[in-house]
């Protein structure tokens, strides 16, 4: 198969350059080794829409993450139907001393655009934020800032790319890059072989070698972890804002995220690790969150924690990797991607599309490019009226089953015929099994309803791809 | 169900009966062990046995409407009521309420267990409505967190469907459970329990493969130099359950919060006048015994807030 350009990765940042290309006369083939998108990185991350503040001004990550921001807020989180909130966030300080800090973080962001900074204090705090504790003393206010749920976020890019003509396979690992005498790559993935006379790499923790094999062996990948914990949805309102205390050298600190679901959630910890697929969570990092929240909100308890994960962000350098690359001519990678990648996703697309272009790629519009996508329904955003007419359109939408987040049979089978093939999968789209319970009450009816959609047999059911089945037999 | 028939049988006329499930029953149906009944019918009948007795009255119960697959989304403290149910989103205004919505289990987050998170990690309720609903064996070497009854139970379960159930492991320094399910479901197997031991990691990357295991002193500290590791493809966690009372919470009870249960003067009493809660979520029992003989106070109770009798 031949495509006039192959993307690796189907993670946020390779699912926005897909759509932004699919807006040309182009032929797009995304190739994905997980068994659906966004199971790397951009899975496991606080979903905060960065207003862009703490970024140095020279940085090309600083300007990507306040245009990014720009075009999800303006454009993109309506047109895909995205449950974008804007609910700002706040850099705190404990002492008055740090005030200059502020001020200059304040600077700074105004030097790259962000608007609407204002410092507040402690008067503005009591009656904004009243669960802030008595060390806060001071904040800079960033009214732009947001939340958004990361892997839907995805899902929505892919999907609409799609919708615009580009072709996603996965399960498809790319393991061997070959470089014609005539220019152009031969990629082989999952066994087969696909050709196109671009190449771009978004392959996050693996981007390095996904590099070297295309012949550019020029940056390494060394993955820093993240642990974040999720609070009950009862704690919704712990804060109204984002809650940051003053950035260190090597992280932005325990933050007091809201999520886009209503569960509050506290983290992530920064340490640098070897191992590529190490998510798991600790004794020290829960340790570590919950002091650090508990120092801006005091009333955060170990009993609000309803779930937890690890991420691992994908760090070369100080900086995001965005170039063509002269040892291998018609590569381009999309590499380094670490926070605040999921906010600059839509503006690294633009610059991508903007190297493809100064390297010979024809960007020629399409006549009619689908700029919408249709929301999904999720009963747990809609009123009661809109569900009545639903239940009364469709009876299937009055068939719950997960009773934790309210989804109906409907939106199960919605999100398999959207494209999930996996337990998570499931989860990641319609939220069945992310509550209090963890899927204890319905995931045998998931299980089941997938295997009506999908015609697969209960053993070859899996959590999130080969490797991960869930059920070893059946009783005879 | 006892107390829909309790409150029919002190004079209230007209009782809906709201289940969530295609059945009635609850979680008896998963049940499929004896030991269920031995003081309230003097038999010992296994779960769903229990509730088919039960059952069978309501069906023939004029006054009462049993609703199925009728999800119950909202309450208020004027007891109205919506529920979902394929088809219809209902409204009732009732005089009284009783809510029996049990308990859900508590998970492997809850406890904090770090490590990753692969498949193979089941709440034992779970693990429990699998083998036993759906004919579905989750592994082939589990080990079990907690000494809960349904973890004891789902021990045996396993054990005989062929799995080899490594170990228990619990923190504290007693089981949890009812002690003829430890002699019954563990020793009669050859389980070894580990008591004063917590489960410090769960490894594996798409699927478990193995946990870490260190003893801990009275002060649940761990004791420097006693890890150990155990292979397994399956870790079931059994650590107690919570009442179910997000529904009363939204009508404005008071729910303490430690233990998600009503804060109230009195068994199945909530802040709410008229509106009880009985059962499981009421508090959590350890035999169904119980929760039948109180749930039909439950029910007399309604009918006297109703001024019967
Ligand atoms: C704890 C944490 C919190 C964060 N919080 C935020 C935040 O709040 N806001 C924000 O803006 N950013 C945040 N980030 C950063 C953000 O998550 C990442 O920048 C972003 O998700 C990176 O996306 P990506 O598409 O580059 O990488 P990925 O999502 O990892 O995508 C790469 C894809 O490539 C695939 N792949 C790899 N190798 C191959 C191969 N050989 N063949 C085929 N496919 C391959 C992978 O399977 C993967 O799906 C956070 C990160 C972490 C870890």
């Amino acid at each position: 198969m031949t495509a006039d350009v192959i993307i690796v990765g189907a993670g946020v940042t390779g699912a926005a350059i897909a759509r932004e290309l699919s807006r040309y006369k182009l032929k797009i083939l995304i190739l994905e080794k997980e068994a659906e998108p966004a199971f790397g990185v951009s899975k496991s991350n606080s979903g905060i829409v960065h207003a862009g503040t703490q970024n140095p001004p020279s940085s090309v990550k600083g300007w990507l993450c306040v245009e990014g921001n720009r075009l999800l807020r303006e454009e993109i989180a309506e047109d895909l139907g995205l449950n974008f909130v804007q609910c700002g966030q706040l850099v705190v300080i404990f002492d008055l001393a740090d005030l200059p800090e502020l001020e200059k973080i304040k600077k700074e962001g105004e030097e790259l655009g962000v608007k609407g900074l204002e410092l507040v204090d402690r008067a503005w705090l009591d009656a904004k934020e009243p669960n802030l504790g008595p060390e806060v003393k001071a904040a800079l206010l960033a009214p732009s800032a947001g939340i958004i749920s990361p892997y839907r976020f995805v899902y929505a890019l892919v999907e609409n790319a799609v919708k615009n003509g580009a072709e996603l396979k996965t399960s498809r690992k790319v393991s061997a890059i070959r470089r014609p005498a005539g220019g152009g790559f031969e990629v082989v993935a999952g066994g087969e072989v696909f050709r196109a006379r671009f190449l771009v790499n978004a392959a996050g923790l693996y981007a390095d070698e996904v590099s070297a094999l295309a012949g550019a062996p020029t940056f390494k990948i060394t993955p820093r972890r993240g642990e974040e914990y999720l609070l009950d949805k009862k704690r919704e309102h712990l804060t109204e804002h984002i809650i940051f205390p003053l950035p260190s050298k090597t992280s932005k600190g325990i933050l007091i995220i809201k999520t886009s679901d209503g569960n509050p959630m506290i983290g992530p910890t920064a340490n640098d690790v070897e191992d590529r697929e190490d998510l798991s969570t600790s004794d020290e990092g829960l340790a570590e969150v919950l002091a650090g929240a508990r120092r801006m909100v005091p009333s955060i308890s170990k009993d609000d924690i309803i779930a937890y994960f690890a991420g691992l962000r994908p760090v070369s350098g100080k900086d995001f990797v965005i170039r063509h690359e002269d040892s291998a001519p018609g590569l381009v990678n999309a590499a380094g991607i670490q926070s605040p990648g999921l906010t600059s996703a839509p503006a690294i697309a633009v610059m991508v599309a903007g190297i493809l272009k100064e390297h010979g790629l024809k960007l020629e519009p399409k006549e009619e490019f689908h700029r919408l996508r249709p929301r999904p329904v999720h009963l747990f955003q809609v009123p009661p009226e809109e569900t009545r007419r639903l239940i009364e359109k469709n009876p299937a939408y009055g068939d719950i089953v997960c009773r934790c987040e309210l989804v109906s049979a409907q939106e199960i089978r919605e999100a398999l015929k959207r494209g999930a093939r996996t337990l998570d999968g499931v989860k990641f789209r319609t939220r069945a099994q992310a509550g209090r319970c963890h899927g204890g009450f319905c995931t045998t009816r998931i299980m089941k309803i997938m295997q009506e959609e999908l015609g697969f047999p209960v053993k070859a059911l899996t959590k999130r791809g080969a490797g991960s089945e869930l059920v070893k037999a059946e009783r005879k | 169900m006892a107390a829909a028939l309790a409150a029919r049988a002190a004079g209230v006329e007209d009782v809906l009966l709201l289940e969530r499930d295609q059945h009635l029953g609850g979680i008896l149906n998963q049940c499929i062990h004896p030991g269920f009944g031995l003081h309230h019918f003097k038999a010992e009948l296994t779960g769903p046995e229990y509730a088919d007795r039960f059952v069978r009255l309501v069906k023939e119960d004029r006054g009462i409407e049993v609703s199925l697959r009728s999800f119950a989304v909202r309450l208020t403290k004027d007891k109205e009521l919506s529920y979902l149910r394929p088809g219809a989103l209902e409204e009732v205004k009732a005089r009284s309420v009783i809510l029996a919505t049990g308990c859900r289990e508590r998970t492997r987050e809850m406890i904090q267990v770090p490590g990753s998170r692969p498949a193979g990690i089941y709440p034992a309720g779970l693990a429990q409505k699998m083998v036993n609903i759906e004919g579905w064996i989750p592994g082939r070497e589990a080990v079990i967190i907690g000494s809960g009854d349904i973890g004891l139970i789902m021990a045996r379960r396993m054990a005989l469907e062929g799995v080899a159930v490594k170990a228990v492991i619990e923190i504290q320094k007693t089981s949890r459970g009812l002690v003829r399910n430890v002699v019954q479901c563990l020793e009669d197997f050859g389980i070894p329990l580990y008591f004063q031991h917590r489960v410090s990691m769960i490894r594996g990357r798409d699927r478990v493969e193995k946990v870490d295991v260190v003893k801990v002193d009275d002060g649940l500290k761990d004791i420097p130099g006693s890890g150990f590791g155990i292979t397994c493809d399956t870790v079931l966690v059994s650590v107690g359950l919570i009442p179910e009372n997000e529904l009363l919470e939204m009508a404005g009870a008071e729910i303490d919060r430690r233990t998600n249960t009503p804060v109230a003067p009195g068994v199945n009493l909530t802040s709410i006048p008229g509106v009880f809660a009985c059962g499981n979520a009421c508090k959590v029992y350890d035999l169904v015994d119980w929760v039948t003989r109180d749930s039909e106070l439950a029910g007399k109770m309604a009918a006297k807030y109703l001024g019967k009798q």
